[in-house]
C-alpha cells in the first residue's frame, strides 16, 4: 500500500486524556455496586452490613438459620431489593435513552423527553388519574392496579409515534422536523396537563403530583420484573447500534455513504428509547435530568464512542438512581422526598462542577 | 475494458429536483485514471459527483458502476466499492483523528481485513495526519481536517474488492483548504493509488493547473453538455475563455507539464 508521507509533524500531539473503554466501563461496574450496596444499608428500618451478609446467606439457603426468618430479611426481600433493582433498571434505561438520542439528533443537549415519551406517559396518567373513573370505570376490572403502568406505557408510546410519523417525509425521518414537532407537541401534552391539573378534585391532584414527581417507592417484584426485561433488550439494541451512531456523527448523509443504514439506524433508536422510557416512566413517574448528564459524563471522561457512551451511560444513569433514591428514602425520615427532584438537586451540582473542571473540551 | 473498470454517465440529467436542469452528462470514467471534473460554480459539479456516489438519484438517466445503476446498490455494497469526500464534514463530538479514520472501515466491519490497525495507520500516515492521531478533529485547522477525511476515504478503500472490480474515490474539492504544498501532495498521493492500484479517482476542480498537472482527463461542465476528453485536448486557451470568461496562455513548465498562464488583464471584454 501506499506509504507516501504528507507534509511533517507540526506539533507535538495534544492527546486527549481519556479512560480506555474497558476501564471506563469498569468503573461504571464499581459505581453501581458502590451505590447498590450503600443503598441496601439506608432506610427507614436500618439493616447494618453484617445483617446484609446474613440475609444474604439465607437468601440462598447457606444459613442454617430459625426456621422464621428475622424483619430484616422480609423488610430486604420484599420491599429493599426490588426498590433497587427497580432503581438499576429505571437509572440504566434512562441514561441509554440519553445516549441514544445526543448520538441520534448529534446534540449534547439532546433529552429522551425530546420525543415526546415522558409528556405523552404524563398525560395518559393524568386522564387515568382524573377521568379515569369517568371514562373507562370498567378498565381497572381487567388491568387491576396496572391500570395505570399501562397506560401510561401506552400514552408515551402513542406521543412518539405521533412525533415520529409528523417526521416522516418521502420515507426518511427528518432530525430537525423530528425536533420541532416534538417540541410542539410536547407543548400540546403540557397544556393538556394543565387542563386536567385544572378540573381534578384535591385528592386527584396530590395523586398527579406524587406521580409526575417520580418515585421508586412501590416497586413490585412483577414490575422489576418487567421493566428490567424492558431495559435489558433495550441495551441490548443499544450496543448495536453504536458503530451507526459514531458514524452518524460525521453526518447523515456522510454516514450513507459509508455504508451505513441510516433511516433503520433512526427508526431503531426512536423505538428503542420509546420503549424504554416508556417502561420506566410507566413504573416510575418522572424521573429527570439522568438521560440528560449520564451520557455527557460519559464522554468527559472517556470519550465520545458510543460502544462505550451506550453502556456507560446505562451504568452511570443506574448509580444515580440508586444513590438518588437512597437518599429520598431517608433524608426527611419518616416521609420520602420526590425521587425526580432529587436527581436533578444532586446532578446539577456534580454535573456544573464536572463542567468546570473540562471547560476546556466541552 | 471491461465493464467493471468504468464508472458510466449514461445520459445523466444534472440538476436539482425543482430548479433548472444545469447539463446532461454522456461519459465513460475509467479506473486507472484520474478524471477531473471542472466548472464554473452553479455549472452542477458537486450535484454530478452526488450522482456519481449514489447519493443522488439523476433527473434522468443512470449513473452505471460495473454496470450496474448506483442509486439501485445496496448501500453497504457500494461503500466497498467506493469512497467519498465531501466539501465539508462536520463532527458532532469530541473524536479523535483516529478514531474518524477507523469509522472509514465501518463497511468492512464483518469481514475485517487481517490489518485493520496497520490500515488506519497507513491511511493516516498517507495523508500526513499521524502526528494528530488522539487529537480531537475539531481542534484541528481546516487543511488537517480535509486530511483526516481524506485519510478516511482511503481507509474505506484501502484494499481490492474481492471480485475484482475497480475501486473508486470521489472527491469533492479535496484541495480547497490545502496549502500548495499539501494540494500536491495530495494530489500525487490520489494519482499515485489510480496509477499504482487500479483505483478510479474522481475529483471536482477550481485549480486549472491542478488539474493538467495530475489529471488524465476532463469532465467540463459548462452549458447543456458536459464534455469529456483526455486533459490536454479539452483544456485550452480557448476553452477557458469560452467558460470561464478568462483569458490565458499555454505554457510548459520546467518538466514538460503544459500549464496555463493567466493573463493581467484577464477577464474577456464583454460580447
Amino acid at each position: 500500500m501506499s506509504t507516501a508521507v504528507l507534509g511533517k509533524p507540526r506539533q507535538p500531539s495534544r492527546r486527549m486524556a481519556r479512560l480506555a473503554p474497558r476501564t471506563a466501563l469498569l468503573a461504571g461496574v464499581a459505581l453501581v455496586l458502590l451505590a447498590l450496596g450503600w443503598a441496601s444499608t439506608r432506610g427507614a428500618y436500618a439493616i447494618t452490613l453484617p445483617e446484609l451478609w446474613q440475609v444474604g446467606l439465607q437468601a440462598v439457603g447457606a444459613s442454617d438459620a430459625a426456621a422464621e426468618p428475622p424483619a430484616q430479611y422480609l423488610v430486604f426481600m420484599n420491599i429493599r431489593l426490588p426498590r433497587l433493582l427497580m432503581g438499576v433498571a429505571a437509572g440504566a434505561g434512562l441514561g441509554l435513552a440519553g445516549a441514544l438520542m445526543q448520538g441520534l439528533f448529534r446534540n449534547p443537549l439532546a433529552d429522551p423527553g425530546l420525543i415526546g415519551v415522558s409528556s405523552g406517559a404524563a398525560l395518559a396518567a393524568a386522564v387515568t388519574i382524573v377521568l379515569g373513573a369517568q371514562w373507562f370505570p370498567e378498565l381497572p376490572r381487567t388491568l387491576g392496579s396496572w391500570t395505570l403502568v399501562a397506560m401510561a406505557f401506552a400514552g408515551g408510546l402513542a406521543v412518539t409515534a405521533l412525533i415520529h410519523a409528523l417526521a416522516q417525509v418521502g420515507g426518511t425521518t427528518r432530525m430537525g422536523l423530528m425536533l420541532l414537532a416534538g417540541v410542539a407537541v410536547n407543548a400540546l401534552a403540557m397544556s393538556g396537563l394543565g387542563f386536567l391539573n385544572f378540573i381534578s378534585t384535591d385528592e386527584q391532584l396530590r395523586n398527579l403530583q406524587m406521580w409526575l414527581m417520580g418515585s421508586l417507592g412501590g416497586a413490585r417484584w412483577s414490575a422489576v420484573a418487567l421493566v428490567s426485561t424492558v431495559v435489558a433488550a433495550a441495551v441490548a439494541a443499544g450496543l448495536a447500534l453504536a458503530r451507526p451512531l459514531n458514524a452518524i456523527a460525521l453526518g447523515e448523509a456522510q454516514a450513507v455513504l459509508m455504508g451505513v443504514p441510516v433511516e433503520r439506524t433512526k427508526r431503531l433508536a426512536v423505538l428503542v428509547t420509546a420503549l424504554a422510557v416508556g417502561a420506566v416512566t410507566a413504573a416510575t413517574g418522572i424521573i429527570g435530568f439522568i438521560g440528560l448528564v449520564a451520557p455527557h459524563w460519559v464522554r468527559l471522561v472517556a470519550g465520545p464512542d458510543h460502544r462505550v457512551v451506550v453502556p456507560g451511560s446505562a451504568l452511570l444513569g443506574a448509580a444515580l438512581v440508586v444513590a438518588a433514591d437512597a437518599v429520598a428514602r431517608t433524608a426527611v425520615q419518616p416521609a420520602e422526598l420526590p425521587l425526580g427532584v432529587l436527581t436533578a438537586c444532586i446532578g446539577v451540582p456534580l454535573f456544573l462542577a464536572m463542567l468546570r473542571q473540562f471547560r476546556g473540551k466541552v | 475494458m471491461s465493464s467493471d473498470q468504468v464508472l458510466e454517465c449514461d445520459q445523466v440529467a444534472v440538476g436539482l429536483p425543482g430548479l433548472p436542469l444545469l447539463a446532461t452528462v454522456h461519459a465513460q470514467l475509467q479506473a486507472r485514471r484520474v478524471t477531473a471534473i471542472l466548472g464554473p460554480n452553479g455549472a452542477g459539479k458537486s450535484t454530478l459527483l452526488s450522482m456519481l456516489s449514489g447519493q443522488r438519484t439523476p433527473r434522468a438517466g443512470q449513473v452505471l458502476m460495473a454496470g450496474q445503476p448506483v442509486h439501485r446498490l445496496p448501500v453497504p455494497e457500494l461503500a466497498r466499492q467506493r469512497a467519498v469526500l465531501a466539501q465539508d464534514t462536520t463532527v458532532a463530538f469530541d473524536f479523535t483523528v483516529q478514531e474518524v479514520v477507523e469509522m472509514g472501515r465501518y463497511p468492512h466491519r464483518h469481514a475485517p481485513s487481517p490489518h485493520e490497525a496497520r490500515i488506519v495507520r497507513d491511511a493516516m500516515q498517507a495523508t500526513g495526519v499521524v502526528h494528530l492521531a488522539g487529537q480531537s478533529v475539531n481542534t484541528l485547522s481546516g487543511g488537517e481536517r480535509a486530511r483526516t477525511h481524506l485519510a478516511r476515504a482511503l481507509a474505506q478503500v484501502w484494499e481490492p474488492c474481492p471480485d475484482g472490480a475497480a475501486r473508486w474515490l470521489l472527491l469533492d474539492e479535496p484541495t480547497a483548504a490545502l496549502d500548495l504544498a499539501h494540494q500536491h501532495h495530495a494530489m500525487a498521493l490520489v494519482r499515485r493509488w489510480a496509477v499504482e492500484q487500479g483505483v478510479g479517482v474522481v475529483a471536482v476542480l477550481h485549480d486549472l493547473n491542478l488539474a493538467l498537472r495530475y489529471a488524465d482527463d476532463v469532465l467540463l461542465l459548462a452549458g447543456q453538455h458536459g464534455v469529456a476528453g483526455p486533459v490536454d485536448a479539452v483544456l485550452t486557451p480557448d476553452t477557458v475563455a469560452r467558460v470561464w470568461q478568462v483569458q490565458c496562455t499555454a505554457v510548459r513548465s520546467a518538466d514538460g507539464v503544459r500549464q496555463l498562464l493567466m493573463t493581467a488583464d484577464a477577464l474577456v471584454p464583454a460580447g
